[in-house]
């Protein structure tokens, strides 16, 4: 049997009410099909490559395997559209930015999730007093997961990782 | 976003408003078929226009470049942006050659409502094909502009004053003057990536991101809630949805033939019914198993899965010197994934009857070839082709021919059975467990010396089965091969697929390149047997086709012969190295004698930024380290790429880590200097993959791996299909352009620039093993290079 569910959350800073008719249903699939977030990307469904990566309420998480249940009633999530746009007041976040001086992308479809996770990981540093700039090796470590917890792996299959991770290193002191 | 889509009708509506027309020749680019075709087919392609809504299959010249009663600018192409930059280059050449900003170009790509039939964009040939079409249709746009008065101005915005709502159409012109490469301020500038700052902002719509009015949710059933349901050779017998049924959501469990998915009203609710649905199968025949390796290795080599063997290049010399020392060995390389980070998915929505405009289905689909595909929906739809639209929608990357176009006419079948639009996306072990794959090849290189340490003799035998199953037909596709099609004939050659890179671009006196082409299904010397039974996984074009593992084959042999004549690797190969008469094909390709100054300078290029000479900074991982190089033309006679790499080596543990890689790469004309470093970066990067890591596991059922990872390891056949993480990339890609604006000329046949989309894939993998020799003596001769297989190469 299934349970339905309601909740409200603030995706990108605006109120959206969400309703499933199966409370395990994963988050990826609301915002995806319900919120329009589509800036969230399905890639494995197994928290193995990165795609989904989403923000809830300060905390990076893969929102394929976060069942709607799991999620707070009024949490907070941000998406890669809610990080910045062109158009808005602030414009791009610094990260989009480096992201594009870098090209760090070909097919770009991994970008999402990476540049969710990275953001996370970075205003996470800068909230501990880490202004510096990490090292390439620490970025390489960070998007594979190693000392983190839990271990996130980020995929890209293009290979456009030497400029992903020129592109978090620059975001790093333009966030 | 400068991609927009509008239907013919718009299309023409907007030309009725003045507008200047360029329709350019598709047809092959020999001057003399280019020049024939423009003058006959003036009046057709005029016509073609004119007409608007054209039955059945296109005529050659269906493609164009606009300039509306605004100066919009619309390049209309055939050829795909698949994630490789080409839209960005083709809107660079076009602004090149109108004084225009590349901003200002609209693309509109693969529609066979829209598009010119231009096959596949693969084999990294959009901007060496499609390139000089482009350039030359912008070229006559200008002059015919000039002609209009050119005192008006330059600028797009001003060129709409000039046609004053005059309909001119013109046939591209093979001698319209193009710019001199000298003048250009567009072409070879790092311009960004058109779809970048959408793809960052997650403005951009991939086909997943795609949604229909009314639209259902499908799900086909081969791999069950990750546990493989269904073996290759697999009957349907029975199904009960009763659980299925259960899902709030369910519409419809959809069946046909051995075909059987799900559809839902919502995402979710497809993925828990097709979880739940029971089907049951009976095998059929096993798959030859990769359990144990030799296996496969056997079943490559015996002679009665070899459906035709065929001698694709021999030059007999007689040496000067007799044979003083012989060498032979052997290669391998297993089945590979093409592994895109996002699965496959479509979207189609098949009516009962035709639309006005005659079409009954629509297809929004990754393919890289949007009329082929076309055609393979309609047979297995049982349309007429004329019936069937298929555009082209980005989806994740491909890398060649992946599952997109199963997914397409997954969602087509199940759209037609239940009469609504259909979303289809493949789960993650959809597309590890049936994309078609890039295939197991097995070699035998043997050579000699004379007494002086000059080769005198050289061959190679290679035993692969096809790389290229692309649809052309319904029976290539998974939901066409499980309703009764069968795949096409196979091919009785293999040149430019499985011996893509077998001829080495060097002088020796005594060379024989034989393929023996092996069936992956029961056929009667190639001809398809009815029913299908398969032998071996599905496979087909994985960038580069057969050209990585040649490379890796050829090259490694190479160094081996260098290092038994006591050579430096990069002399050696300068003594042999040659251009290749007999075109692009490589049946007759034969060494042409005398140097080749493009390879000399780009072996030259990356050994002086390699610093080749210097020694080695000691391993910070590993315990060795060691450097090693290759050299390649892509496809024998097209761009030159060096490849230098540097790896440390782990005795302890047998890990191997390539710390920094040079690639030298000439390509002829660059379009876009940093467009081609991220290609050429991500050549780097997926070959260290394929080359320390990436194998297929499959068992007598199908294929095993159908997952990135897993917390539990298990016993062979391999359950996951890894590929590279962040941490185990290169400090240092170092990218040596090549640029060459002299091969841009005026002569209608001219092609200024070669591909970039894998040139720099096949020297990757030899450079990495090769490096490994010199770091532990040892020669690691089957990929993936393994810690295992590291480890037992330092025990034996």
């Amino acid at each position: 049997m299934t349970t339905s569910l309601a909740l409200n959350l603030y995706v990108n800073g605006a109120l959206k009410t969400v309703t499933v008719e199966d409370d395990t249903e994963p988050l990826l699939y609301v915002l995806r099909n319900q919120v329009g977030t589509q800036g969230v990307k399905f890639g494995c469904g197994v928290a193995q490559c990165g795609a989904c990566t989403v923000i809830i309420d300060g905390v990076t998480k893969r929102s394929c395997i976060m069942p709607l249940n799991t999620v707070a009633d009024g949490a907070h999530v941000t998406t890669l559209e809610g990080l910045g746009q062109p158009n808005n007041a602030n414009g791009l976040q610094g990260i989009q930015k480096a992201f594009y001086d870098n090209q760090a992308g070909q097919c770009a479809y991994c970008a999402a999730g990476i540049i969710m996770g990275s953001y996370n990981w970075l205003r996470g540093r800068r909230a501990a007093g880490n202004t510096a700039i990490p090292t390439a090796d620490e970025v390489k470590d960070f998007l594979s997961g190693i000392n983190q917890n839990p271990p996130f792996v980020y995929l890209c299959r293009c290979g456009s990782h030497m400029r992903i991770v020129r592109a978090i290193q620059q975001a790093s002191q333009e966030m | 976003m400068t991609t927009t889509r509008m239907t013919r009708r718009q299309f023409f509506e907007k030309l009725g408003k003045g507008s200047l027309v360029v329709g350019f020749s598709l047809s092959p680019v020999a001057a003399s078929i280019l020049a024939e075709e423009a003058h006959a087919a003036s009046v057709d392609s005029q016509l073609t226009v004119l007409s608007g809504l054209a039955s059945g299959s296109p005529p050659q010249n269906d493609a164009w470049l606009t300039i509306d009663h605004q100066g919009k600018i619309t390049l209309f192409s055939g050829k795909v942006e698949i994630g490789t930059g080409t839209q960005t280059a083709f809107s660079q050449i076009v602004a090149e050659e109108l004084y225009v900003d590349v901003s200002s170009i609209t693309y509109v790509q693969g529609d066979t409502s829209q598009t010119t039939d231009q096959g596949f964009t693969a084999g990294s040939k959009s901007i060496q094909q499609q390139g000089p079409l482009v350039r030359r249709a912008a070229a006559t746009a200008f002059q015919a502009l000039l002609g209009l008065g050119g005192s008006i101005g330059i600028g797009h915005e001003k060129y709409a004053k000039l046609f004053n709502g005059q309909q001119i159409t013109l046939n591209s012109n093979g001698s319209a003057l193009l710019k001199d490469p000298s003048k250009y301020t567009v072409v070879g500038q790092p311009v960004p990536r058109v779809d970048l700052l959408d793809k960052f902002t997650g403005r951009f719509s991939f086909v997943s991101d795609m949604a229909l009015r009314g639209m259902l949710h499908g799900r086909v059933v081969r791999v069950n809630g990750g546990t493989v349901s269904k073996a290759k050779n697999a009957t349907f017998q029975s199904f009960d949805d009763t659980a299925a049924r259960s899902i709030p959501g369910y519409v419809q469990t959809v069946q046909k033939g051995n075909f059987v998915g799900v559809v839902a009203t919502t995402e979710w609710a497809a993925i828990q019914a097709a979880k739940k649905l029971q089907v049951t199968w009976t095998n059929g025949a096993p798959l030859v198993s990769d359990s144990v390796e030799a296996n496969l290795q056997a079943a490559l080599t015996n002679g009665a899965n070899v459906y035709s063997p065929s001698k694709t290049q021999e030059v007999v010399v007689t040496a000067t010197a007799p044979a003083n020392l012989n060498f032979t060995r052997d290669y391998y390389s297993p089945y590979q994934m093409h592994g895109s980070v996002g699965p496959s998915c479509a979207l189609a929505n098949v009516t009962s009857a035709p639309d006005a405009n005659g079409i009954q289905a629509t297809v929004w689909s990754g393919t890289q070839g949007v009329y082929p595909l076309q055609q393979a929906i309609a047979d297995i739809l049982g349309l007429s082709s004329s019936k069937v639209r298929v555009i082209y929608v980005e989806g994740a990357g491909c890398y060649g021919h992946n599952g997109a176009d199963d997914a397409a006419a997954d969602a087509a079948l199940m759209s037609q059975l239940v009469g609504r639009p259909v979303r289809v996306q493949w789960m993650r072990w959809d597309e590890h467990g049936w994309e078609p794959l890039g295939p197991a090849m097995a070699h035998t290189l043997t050579g000699a010396l004379d007494a002086g340490s000059n080769v005198v003799s050289w061959s190679h035998t290679v035993n692969t089965p096809p790389h290229n199953s692309r649809p052309g037909g319904g029976g290539a596709l998974l939901a066409g091969q499980e309703t009764g099609l069968i795949p096409a004939n196979l091919p009785a050659v293999s040149i430019n697929s499985g011996t893509r890179n077998g001829p080495v671009n060097y002088n020796f006196p005594n060379i024989k390149l034989t393929a023996n082409n092996v069936q992956p299904y029961q056929t009667n010397g190639g001809t398809t047997l009815r029913p299908l039974v398969n032998t071996l996984p599905r496979s087909t074009a994985l960038r580069s086709l057969g050209g990585m593992s040649n490379c890796f084959a050829n090259e490694s042999f190479m160094d081996e012969l260098a290092q038994a004549a006591n050579a430096d690797p990069i002399a050696f190969r300068n003594q042999y190295v040659c251009a290749l008469s007999g075109g692009s094909g490589s049946a007759t390709s034969v060494p042409v004698p005398g140097v080749d100054p493009r390879a000399a300078a780009a072996l030259d290029a990356m050994a002086q930024r390699a610093g080749w000479r210097n020694s080695l900074a000691s391993p910070t991982r590993g315990d060795k380290v060691g450097k090693g190089v290759a050299f390649a033309r892509y496809e024998t006679v097209e761009t030159y790429v060096a490849v230098y790499a540097e790896v440390e080596v782990t005795t302890a543990t047998g890990d191997v880590w390539v710390r920094r890689v040079v690639v030298a790469h000439d390509c002829g004309l660059i379009i876009n200097p940093d467009g081609l470093k991220n290609q050429i970066e991500g050549n780097v990067i997926q070959g260290i993959s394929r080359t320390l890591i990436e194998e297929v596991g499959f068992n007598t059922t199908g294929v095993t791996s159908l997952l990135w990872a897993s917390a539990i390891p298990t016993a062979p056949p391999a359950t996951i299909y890894p590929v590279v993480h962040f941490n185990q990339v290169p400090s240092s890609i170092e990218i040596v352009l090549l640029n060459h604006p002299e091969q841009l000329t005026q002569a209608a046949d001219n092609v200024p620039a070669w591909g970039a989309g894998e040139a720099a894939l096949g020297p990757v993998a030899p450079a990495i093993a090769n490096a490994i020799f010199s770091a532990i003596g040892k020669r690691l001769t089957v990929l993936p290079i393994t810690k295992q297989r590291v480890l037992y190469a330092l025990a034996h």
